[in-house]
C-alpha cells in the first residue's frame, strides 16, 4: 500500500488534517458551531467550484470563500434565531452558485464528485506541502491565542466579564475554522468536513473533561479515522470517505451509548 | 475604617427612556462586606456593571484607590451559560480565569495558585466531576473559586445564593465571609435575603426605584426589611 505514492500523500496529509480537526473541533463543540461549521463547507464547495472555473487550484477557491464569508458572518450581530435562519439562506445560495460554476467551467460529473465527496487518487506532493503549511499556519495562531480562546470558548460569560477582546476573538476563530474547512475538504470533501471537525470533538466530551485531554481524544479519533478509511478503502476500493464516516459516527454513538450507562 | 478602595459619587444611570438611579453615593473600605438590596429590577445588577465599567454612567463617576490599576474585580455574575452537557471538570473551569500568562500550559505557579483555591473552597474531592453534573452549590462555589482564583481585591457576589438551599448558602457565605476577613478582600453581595445580609455584612445599600438608603447593617430597619421581602 505504502509503495504507491498517492497512499504515503494521502496519510501524510490526512494525519495533519486529523490533528487540525481535532483540536480547532473542540471549540467548535463548545461554542456551538457546528451548524456554521456544515455552511462554511458548502460554502467551500463553491469556492471549489469557482476556483475550477477560473482554472485556479480548487483550494485556492475554497480558502478565498470560506475565509471571507467568515469573516462577514463574525459582523452578522443579529439575534441567534434569525442568525440561524441568514446561514442557511447564505449557505443555499452558495450551493446554487458552486452548481453554477462548475456547469460554466464545462468540467465533467466527476470532478463535482471529487469535491463534495473528496478523492485521494488526485493528492500530489504539492498538495502535501499545502495541507502541511495551513494545518502549521492554524496550530501558530492557535498557540497565541490558545489561553483567552479557552476561555472565551468555554466559559463566554466570564470572559466577557474579564475584558477579554471576545469579538477579535470570534474573527479569528472563525478565519481558523475557515481555514480548517479548506483543509479538512482536502481528504473527506466538502459535504463530509463535518464528520472530522465535529463528530470526534463531541464524542471526546463524553470520556474525559479537561480542554487539553478533549484534544488528545478527538485527534485520536479522528486519526483512526482516516487512518482506518485509508486502509479499508484501499482494500476495498470503496471511496474513503464512507469509512471515515462510518468510523467517526461508530465513535459518536459509542460515546452516546456509554454516556448513557454511566448516568 | 481602613481605607477605602471605591467611592460612588452622584452616579446617575440611564437606558433608553429609562433612568435607572441618580444622584447615588456610598463607599466602600478595604475588607468591608457590603450588601446591595433591594426589589426585582430596582438596578442591583445594572449598579455593579457600572462598577466594572461594562456600563458608563450618564452622570457623576465611580472612583477607585489609590487608583483603578489598583483594584482586581472578582465577579460572580447573576446569569451563567451552564448546562447539563457542560463538559469541563470544575478543576479545569477554575484554570480558565487564570489569563496573567498567555502560554497554551498552565505553569507551576498557576498550577498551586488552582490547587489552594480548591482547597480554599473544598472542592477538593469533587474537582475532576465535570461541572455540568454539580449541584447548584457546588457550582457556585466553582463560580466563586474562579473568581478568586487570582487573589483580587474586590469581590461581587450576583445574587449567588438565590437558588441554595438554607444549608448551603450559609455554607457558602461563611467561605465568603472567611477570605473577606483573613485577606481583607472586600466584598459586594447583591441579594434579596435580609437576613443573610443581615448575618455577614458590615453595611448596607438598600435601592428604591427614586432613593436609596446606606448604613450600617444594624440600622437596616424592620420597615426596610418588610420592603424587600414583600415583593
Ligand atoms: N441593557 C438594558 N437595556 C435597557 N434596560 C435595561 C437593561 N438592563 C437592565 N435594564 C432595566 O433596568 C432596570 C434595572 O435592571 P437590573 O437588572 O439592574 O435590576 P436588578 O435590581 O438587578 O433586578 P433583579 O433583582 O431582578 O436581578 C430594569 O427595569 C431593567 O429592565
Ligand atoms: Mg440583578
Amino acid at each position: 500500500m505504502f509503495s504507491l505514492e498517492f497512499m504515503r500523500n494521502a496519510f501524510v496529509a490526512s494525519t495533519f488534517i486529523a490533528i487540525i480537526s481535532g483540536i480547532i473541533g473542540v471549540f467548535v463543540s463548545a461554542r456551538n458551531m457546528s451548524f456554521l461549521t456544515h455552511t462554511l463547507s458548502e460554502i467551500g464547495f463553491s469556492g471549489a467550484a469557482f476556483g475550477v472555473f477560473m482554472s485556479w487550484p480548487p483550494l485556492n477557491g475554497m480558502l478565498l470563500f470560506t475565509m471571507v464569508s467568515s469573516v462577514i458572518v463574525g459582523q452578522l450581530s443579529v439575534k441567534q434565531a434569525r442568525r440561524e435562519a441568514s446561514i442557511s439562506a447564505i449557505s443555499s445560495l452558495f450551493l446554487g452558485l458552486g452548481i453554477l460554476f462548475l456547469s460554466l467551467s464545462n468540467k465533467n460529473a466527476s470532478y463535482a464528485t471529487n469535491i463534495l465527496f473528496g478523492s485521494i487518487i488526485g493528492i500530489n506532493h504539492t498538495n502535501v506541502i499545502q495541507v502541511i503549511e495551513l494545518s502549521a499556519l492554524v496550530l501558530i495562531i492557535i498557540a497565541f491565542v490558545y489561553r483567552d480562546l479557552k476561555f472565551d470558548s468555554f466559559d463566554a460569560i466570564g470572559a466577557q466579564v474579564k475584558g477579554l477582546w471576545t469579538n477579535a476573538l470570534s474573527i479569528i476563530f472563525l478565519v481558523l475554522l475557515a481555514l480548517s474547512v479548506s483543509v479538512a475538504a482536502q481528504i473527506v470533501g466538502s459535504l463530509l468536513i463535518f464528520v472530522l471537525l465535529t463528530l470526534p470533538a463531541a464524542s471526546a466530551k463524553y470520556f474525559v473533561h479537561t480542554v487539553s485531554g478533549m484534544m488528545v481524544v478527538a485527534i485520536l479519533m479522528a486519526l483512526v479515522g482516516v487512518w482506518g478509511g485509508l486502509c479499508l478503502g484501499y482494500i476495498t476500493n470503496w471511496p474513503v470517505s464512507f469509512f471515515i464516516a462510518s468510523i467517526e459516527c461508530l465513535f459518536y454513538f459509542a460515546a452516546l451509548g456509554y454516556n448513557r450507562l454511566r448516568q | 475604617m481602613t481605607d477605602p478602595i471605591l467611592r460612588v459619587n452622584n452616579l446617575k444611570v440611564t437606558f433608553p427612556n429609562h433612568r435607572v438611579f441618580e444622584n447615588l453615593n456610598f463607599s466602600l473600605h478595604k475588607g468591608e462586606f457590603l450588601s446591595v438590596v433591594g426589589e426585582n429590577g430596582v438596578g442591583k445588577t445594572t449598579l455593579i456593571r457600572t462598577i466594572l465599567q461594562q456600563l458608563k454612567p450618564a452622570a457623576g463617576n465611580v472612583q477607585f484607590f489609590p487608583n483603578r490599576k489598583a483594584v482586581t474585580f472578582g465577579y460572580v455574575p447573576q446569569f451563567r451559560n451552564i448546562d447539563e452537557e457542560y463538559p469541563l471538570s470544575i478543576r479545569d473551569f477554575i484554570s480558565l480565569n487564570l489569563s496573567g500568562i498567555k502560554l497554551p500550559w498552565l505553569s507551576r505557579k498557576e498550577r498551586q495558585q488552582v490547587d489552594q483555591i480548591i482547597a480554599q473552597t473544598n472542592l477538593q474531592k469533587i474537582q475532576n466531576r465535570p461541572l455540568g453534573m454539580a449541584s447548584g452549590g457546588e457550582k457556585q462555589k466553582a463560580y466563586l473559586a474562579q473568581a478568586l482564583v487570582e487573589q483580587p481585591n474586590l469581590l461581587i457576589l450576583d445574587e449567588s445564593t438565590a437558588s441554595l438551599d438554607n444549608v448551603m448558602k450559609y455554607e457558602l457565605l461563611d467561605l465568603v465571609k472567611h477570605f473577606n476577613q483573613v485577606t481583607q478582600l472586600s466584598v459586594i453581595f447583591v441579594t434579596h435575603d435580609l437576613p443573610l445580609a443581615q448575618k455577614y455584612a458590615d453595611n448596607f445599600l438598600l435601592l428604591r426605584p427614586t432613593s436609596f438608603k446606606y448604613g450600617p447593617i444594624s440600622e437596616l430597619s424592620e420597615a426596610d426589611v418588610k420592603e424587600v421581602s414583600d415583593v
